[in-house]
């Protein structure tokens, strides 16, 4: 049976909901693992949940880059244990430097929530392997700091490999380059997304379209 | 500590020069409950807990009259907020309450440890919080500090709550020119716990531990509830000191540590530190216990040096929570407490002295017998004056100067107009679906939040039309209250009980101790005839700025927010305002086919396109509202309806735009109206706004007629749903890609800067 783990942070605050669609997916509860754990229970999968880790007050993200459960989380994925970021947990793996550039203020300086569209552009058979490339996800984002910045040798080089994962199709909501919503690692074992595609994982919320990235992940553990 | 503590004013029997904000006879009251004169410690003790905001000396007399009584209602007024049942074993915990004057001071923190403040209310009382909604209300958009104070405000709100993790899903906002020196920030909090575990402020027994948690105490917010009772003048600014810091992320831990400990038994009383902060919690926790408190001020956690018992009494530092444990469980709560790394002292213990005794230094710093305090508090018959009632306006009688009677350009007048015009600008930088269960968020008639774990829902909203309360206080405090139980029908809720916000000028003036007392009036008879109770409550006064010309205070319109919920079963399905498919017929219910006619006094018709504010405002019929409202909720139940409005600012052709416009459906209409004086006068049934009316989409229009007559509920067809317009008699009216242009361009080229505030 597949584990998936969620760590939790004193400020996570998006850490019941992934767990729900985690569990959803999974057909049990994930295992919540509290942040100041030195080691990472037996599991499959690490995700990383959305909200304000320790405040964000320095940068986001960038305290909880140093907290030990990271350093944990860090040393099993470069041994290719699959991770997942999603918002604050995005902002938390470039802090960590397991994904490259940096999630600057919004464009606009304001915090911003809506449902925004998403391209597949990268299919992994891991973390979205339902989902087709160029398929368009209706997915909710709700963050402050979701203005993705990394320097032209590195945007170049997440072009080149392959590695945008996501980029948002119609408006851009906060000024990423080149419309970067979610980025892999050199490795594919690691998925950062701004998206929420736990808030869309449920027919009576924003509709389902984050729902196959759970199941993907479920199917390909279950293999 | 039997001898009298020092009394550290120069003359200990003169009246001191500054009696901190209390007037002479309170100032003697004091005296005499004490039974000497207070030093400058317990001055200051009696200064907060007899303040305006602490005491509702005004107010009190008149809040009495509101019924407060239900069978869903399990807490009402007095303790830190309303809990009512909704099933499943839940109860919902609800409050709004009013930082105003903070939020003028210091936009973003003001709004923000609003924010705060209210959150802390319900989860003291053992509810996780489980949605957030504001009312604001802002000055002239072309007001030189308008658009300064909207985006400190907004970001204040959306900072705090969406770090929380709280959803913020709903509100409202209003311009007016007099809230141009004192805006009004309103939020509220709704709250879910278990129905058996609410947890209350009373104290209990002797020698208990008497337990402070939270943030360390600095000197942010001394006096802010004095501040919060007094008028503006132009030294507003000297007052920022005054205004609290929040910390969200503190308060999230504080949440989490709190709910974890009220998971044990170990809790005896538990009351947050807000405004008048450690002063107001002891005196609240030990009057209604009959208990006294012995506090070691030098226990309290501080942040800055030299701090004395003055100010660490009156501070108003946020995110903090004063507790009674059980005696011996003092381990268990500190643990869990260092867990989210919070600060746990206890700082003294209950006893039966009935006296609020606090030590600093090893000496006795104040010694105030407590039930004086809040049973002698001041308790004001203000003399008040009735608002004058104003003449009716026939349509006949208004004549929009540079209008031609063209109801195209009026209805894109007013979709774009300040008050009707898409707040999208301020909801999106509110997180409202945090935490998974925002069935509908901001741009509903009433938000609805699924309640975790069932299959039900709460339904959520909150309304006040303050330039009917001005026209006519009585019927404007009505119809506040009548609004929220439309937009909770109109979602399918049952609605179940309201908190209210009555934020008011100088009640020392008659006439605005008048509107006070004519809004509770209506309130009082609206709430009788729903059966929907006011289970808490909050007063704001003296929302007055006196002007630098003139020296004249110039008052806030009365402006009686009413926050309500409402409770969705299982097994109805929360209906939206959209249309959601074309060939649906369009009725309008709760009121006679307009013909020629229609309610244009107060309404946003005539401010905005005639460009007056007067005439009476529409009447209210409570017999007739409650019979179409469950006739309403009954067929939506049915799903007879498959989508619902009310009809409010801006009347039945608004009501009709924001509909097509949110299901990107448009309408064919085809109103009964007599066509030569609809001609003449088509503003009155377009846009006057009669009350109790709801446009629903139907799928079976002869079935529905049938209801409609069988439950005595006069219903008129007005169309049909199809197209990308809004047609009138088969002549096209206007696009919905005009409207929704006009709709949503408003509000962020006012923050922009780029609008020419023409409205």
């Amino acid at each position: 049976m597949s584990k998936a783990a969620v760590i939790v942070f004193p400020g996570s605050n998006c850490d019941r909901d992934v767990a729900i669609a985690l569990e959803s997916a999974f057909g049990h509860p994930p295992l919540m693992v509290w942040h100041a754990e030195t080691a990472l229970p037996q599991t499959d999968l690490v995700v990383v949940p959305g909200g304000f880790s320790y405040g964000d007050y320095l940068r986001a993200g960038a305290m909880a880059g140093f907290s030990p459960i990271m350093n944990e989380v860090v040393a099993r994925a470069r041994d290719g244990l699959p991770v997942l970021g999603i918002c604050n947990g995005f902002q938390i793996l470039t802090e960590t430097g397991l994904l490259p550039g940096a999630l600057m203020r919004n464009a606009s300086l304001k915090f911003i929530c809506r449902t925004v569209a998403c391209r597949v552009e990268a299919r992994d058979p891991f973390f979205s392997g339902i989902y087709t490339n160029g398929q368009i996800l209706q997915l909710p984002i709700a963050h402050n700091e979701g203005n993705y910045f990394a320097d032209d040798e590195t945007i170049a080089r997440l072009n080149g490999e392959d590695r945008v994962a996501f980029r948002y199709a119609d408006i851009n909501p906060n000024g990423s380059r080149e419309n970067i919503a979610g980025i892999y690692n050199e490795a594919r074992n690691v998925l950062g997304l701004m998206p929420h595609p736990e808030r869309a994982a449920d027919t009576n919320l924003e509709g389902t379209d984050g729902a196959p990235l759970f199941e993907s992940m479920a199917r390909a553990l279950a293999k | 500590m039997t001898q009298p503590p020092p009394n550290n004013s120069a003359e200990n029997t003169d009246r001191p020069d500054d009696l901190m904000g209390l007037s002479d006879g309170e100032y003697d009251a004091a005296v005499s409950s004490l039974g000497r004169t207070p030093n400058f410690t317990e001055l200051g003790i009696f200064s907060v807990m007899w303040s305006e905001h602490c005491s509702y000396k005004s107010s009190k007399k008149w809040l009495k009259t509101l019924p407060v009584d239900g069978p869903q209602v399990i807490c009402g007024p007095g303790e830190n907020a309303g809990v009512v049942d909704i099933g499943d074993g839940r109860a919902a915990i609800f409050k709004m309450e009013s930082h105003n004057h903070p939020s003028f001071i210091a936009p973003y923190q003001g709004a923000a440890t609003g924010v705060g403040g209210i959150m802390r209310d319900v989860f003291t009382m053992g509810a996780r919080p489980v949605a957030n909604l504001n009312a604001l209300r802002f000055g002239a958009p072309d007001h030189p500090r308008t658009r300064h104070i909207i985006s400190g405000v907004v970001a204040g709100i959306g900072g705090y709550g969406n770090c929380m993790g709280v959803p913020t899903v709903g509100g409202e906002v209003n311009f007016h020119p007099s809230y141009n020196g004192n805006p009004l920030v309103n939020a509220m909090t709704v709250g879910i716990a278990p129905a058996d575990r609410i947890f209350y402020s009373s104290a209990a027994g002797v020698d208990a531990p008497v337990v402070y948690v939270g943030s360390k105490t600095g000197r942010d917010g001394i006096h802010g509830a004095t501040m919060a009772s007094a008028e503006f003048d132009d030294d507003a600014e000297a007052k920022r000191p005054t205004v609290q810091v929040g910390d969200p992320f503190t308060e999230k831990l504080l949440l989490e540590a709190c709910l974890e400990l009220m998971a044990t038994d170990a809790i005896i009383a538990i009351q947050d530190m807000g405004a008048a902060g450690l002063t107001s919690s002891s005196v609240e926790m030990a009057s209604k216990g009959g208990v006294g408190f012995a506090i070691n001020l030098d226990l309290v956690p501080r942040r800055e040096t030299g701090m004395t018992a003055y100010d660490l009494m009156l501070s108003e530092s946020q995110e903090r929570m004063l507790m009674v444990l059980k005696p011996g469980r003092e381990a268990e709560a500190q643990a869990i407490f260092e867990k989210w790394e919070l600060d746990f002292a206890v700082i003294g213990r209950t006893d039966d002295s009935g006296h609020l005794r606090l030590s600093i230094g090893g000496e006795l710093a104040a010694d105030i017998p407590v039930a004086p305090l809040v049973d002698k508090a001041p308790e004001y018959d203000r003399p008040w004056t009735a608002t004058p009632a104003r003449p009716h306006i026939a349509p006949e009688d208004i004549d929009p100067p540079g209008v031609t009677p063209d109801l195209a350009s009026c209805l894109l007048r007013l979709i774009g107009s300040p008050d009707a015009c898409s707040r999208r600008w301020v909801w999106e930088q509110y997180d409202s679906m945090v935490m998974a269960d925002t069935l509908s968020g901001p741009g509903g008639d009433a938000a609805v939040v699924r309640i975790h774990g069932t299959g039900s829902a709460l339904a959520m909203t909150t309304d006040c039309t303050p330039r009917y309360v001005v026209a006519d206080p009585e019927t404007g405090g009505a119809q506040a209250v009548v609004e929220a139980w439309r937009n909770l029908t109109a979602v399918g809720a049952t609605p179940l009980a309201i908190t209210n916000n009555l934020n008011f000028g100088n009640p020392e003036r008659p006439e605005i101790m008048g509107q006070l007392v004519g809004a509770v009036t209506g309130i009082s008879a609206a709430c009788k005839a729903l059966d929907f109770p006011v289970v808490s409550g909050n007063v704001s006064l003296y929302n007055e700025t006196v002007s630098g010309e003139t020296g004249l205070a110039e008052a806030i319109l009365p402006t009686p927010v009413i926050g309500a919920i409402g409770l969705i079963e299982a097994s109805i399905k929360p209906l939206g305002l959209a249309i959601c498919q074309p060939g649906l017929s369009l009725f309008v219910l709760g009121g006679p086919p307009p013909t020629n006619s229609g309610w244009l006094g107060a309404s946003l018709f005539l401010r905005d396109i005639a460009e007056r504010e007067d005439g009476a405002p529409p009447p209210l019929d409570l017999v007739n509202e409650r019979r179409t409202g469950d006739f309403v909720r009954a067929e939506i139940a049915a799903k007879h309806i498959t989508s619902c409005h009310d009809i409010s600012d801006g009347g039945l052709l608004v009501a009709v735009a924001e509909m097509a416009m949110a299901g990107k459906v448009g309408a064919e209409l085809a109103p009964p109206i007599d066509p030569e004086a609809g001609r003449q006068w088509p503003w009155a049934w377009a846009f006057g706004e009669d009350q109790g009316r709801y446009i629903v989409t139907v799928r079976d229009a002869t079935k529905f007629e049938a209801a409609a007559k069988e439950a005595n509920v006069s219903t008129w067809k007005l169309g049909k749903t199809g197209g990308d317009a809004l047609t009138l008699f088969e002549e096209k009216l206007i696009s919905l890609s005009d409207l929704v242009r006009a709709h949503e361009t408003w509000f962020p080229a006012l923050m922009d800067g780029e609008t020419s505030q023409e409205h």
